[in-house]
């Protein structure tokens, strides 16, 4: 083992590098599988009848399928039907297509776990559908999503790695071109990009972790207040 | 439409893929399920020490990718004399991912189960060994089984990776067709076919559990 070789600045650089990548395509992969999950989740839970259908079978099929299948797929079996993609786009698009299949079903149960009564609550008052969705469903399932959202980025980063067999110049990948220069470099290197994925990983998960317990004591303060509350009868709007 | 030649020509390669990847599946969930557990009971053991080996064991695997522990197995650790094939490094790597979140599930199962049910076993002269093994584990794992469920999907997808260390599952003979025919599209369809006939049945069920366990608790 030959941890000054392995440490040198150029290689230390070149995975940094790499996990700028990494960093990157995550960053993009979140972003968007957020807003389409989300949409895809909301359309689910709205019932409109064939979209919803549709979408509830699309869902099933992408989850149930392994993500390396799937970014593999979209790098090598698209250019058959005209499509061609960079290692970039499609690790982002195969990881898009998948975590917002995974986090629709995170919306969608989020949405559902809200009472049923609250709908009608909000209809009778007079709003509409989607204002009683976007006001008093939303905000509330939102703070529910929170936790087992964060958790789904934190796979989604460590997914990333996956894109390493279409050779996207990710963290791994940098790792693997560092080590296969000298044998005594694989210990060192792969204690170093261990401990890189577990330091982001792991304050990600602390973060998860104490959104999770500042939602259960959230939920548990606003019962709290509203069962403390006199009943004043019906409340302008 | 798909190609369904594709298939039919090359009928026994994908099934002894699909052979490989439920073996590659099953050992795993046993072996996993073994070392979670054991890892739970260390995690909530009243000797410090144990505890803490559980949760760096949990902590660690948990938070990073499992093409690392994969590359780990296959790439480091013949440089300290451990030569190992695709499928071991492979089925190794996935015990050791799965495991750790096995032993989350398995902690959370036992944490649910009312401390009043240790306190009664150890009163009535069972040592901890025994108030876990025959009062406290039967109970929590009617709690972790949708948890698991879930897990065990997840291993079964997981799996896919033993094709990038030629592990002779499902996906290395998709590449080996897809390199031979030169049709990715219409391989990697069947490819996917393969996997939803292990892991639809077992996502159905799943929910079936869970919304049946939901019910009776």
């Amino acid at each position: 083992m030959d941890f000054f070789g392995a440490y040198s600045s150029d290689n230390v650089l070149f995975l940094l590098e790499g996990l700028g990548n990494t960093l990157f395509v995550a960053a993009i992969a979140i972003v968007f599988s957020f807003l389409l999950g989300s949409i895809i989740g909301i359309l689910r839970y709205a019932k409109i009848p064939v979209v919803s259908h549709l979408l509830a079978i699309g869902v099933e099929i992408i989850r149930n399928l392994p993500l390396l299948l799937i970014i593999l797929f979209t790098k090598l079996g698209l250019p058959e039907v005209g499509i061609q993609l960079s290692v970039f786009s499609a690790a982002i698009i195969g990881l898009i297509v998948f975590e917002s299949a995974m986090l629709s079903e995170i919306v969608r149960s989020g949405l559902t776990s809200i009472e049923k009564g609250q709908i009608e609550a909000g209809r009778s008052s007079g709003l509409t559908y989607i204002q009683t969705v976007r006001y008093i469903i939303l905000p509330q399932a939102l703070r529910r999503m929170v936790p087992p959202i964060v958790s789904q980025f934190i796979s989604l980063l460590k997914d990333t790695s996956l894109a390493v067999v279409i050779s996207l110049p990710e963290l791994l990948h940098n790792a693997q071109i560092v080590y296969g220069k000298n044998s005594n470099y694989v210990m060192p290197i792969f204690i170093l990009v261990a401990a890189m994925y577990f330091i982001i990983n792991f304050s990600l998960s602390i973060a998860a972790r104490k959104l999770e317990q500042k939602e259960r004591k959230g939920t548990k303060a606003a019962k709290a207040t509203i069962s403390n509350e006199p009943y004043t009868g019906s409340t302008a709007l | 439409m798909p190609d369904f030649s594709i298939l039919t020509d090359h009928w026994d390669t994908y099934i002894e893929g699909f052979l490989t990847t439920i073996k590659a599946s099953l050992l795993a969930l046993v072996l996993s399920f073994i070392l979670g557990t054991i890892i739970a009971v260390m995690r909530i053991a009243p000797i410090a020490p144990l505890r803490w080996l559980g949760t760096l064991f949990v902590e660690f695997f948990r938070n990073i990718p499992l093409v690392l522990i994969l590359f780990f197995c296959y790439f480091a650790l013949p440089e300290v004399g451990l030569p190992l094939d695709g499928f071991q490094a492979g089925t190794i790597a996935l015990t050791i991912y799965t495991a750790s979140f096995i032993a989350e599930a398995i902690r959370a199962g036992i944490m649910a189960v009312n401390t009043g049910q240790m306190e009664a076993g150890r009163s009535s002269g069972l040592t901890y060994i025994q108030t876990m093994r025959y009062i406290i584990l039967p109970q929590a794992i009617k709690i972790v089984i949708p948890p698991l469920g879930n897990q065990f999907i997840n291993l079964v997808k997981n799996t896919s990776v033993l094709g990038i260390v030629a592990g002779l599952d499902l996906m290395y003979f998709g590449d080996s067709i897809s390199s031979e025919t030169y049709d990715v599209f219409n391989v990697y369809i069947f490819v996917a076919a393969f996997y939803l006939v292990l892991t639809v049945p077992l996502s159905l069920f799943v929910g079936f559990l869970e919304r049946r366990l939901a019910v009776t608790s």
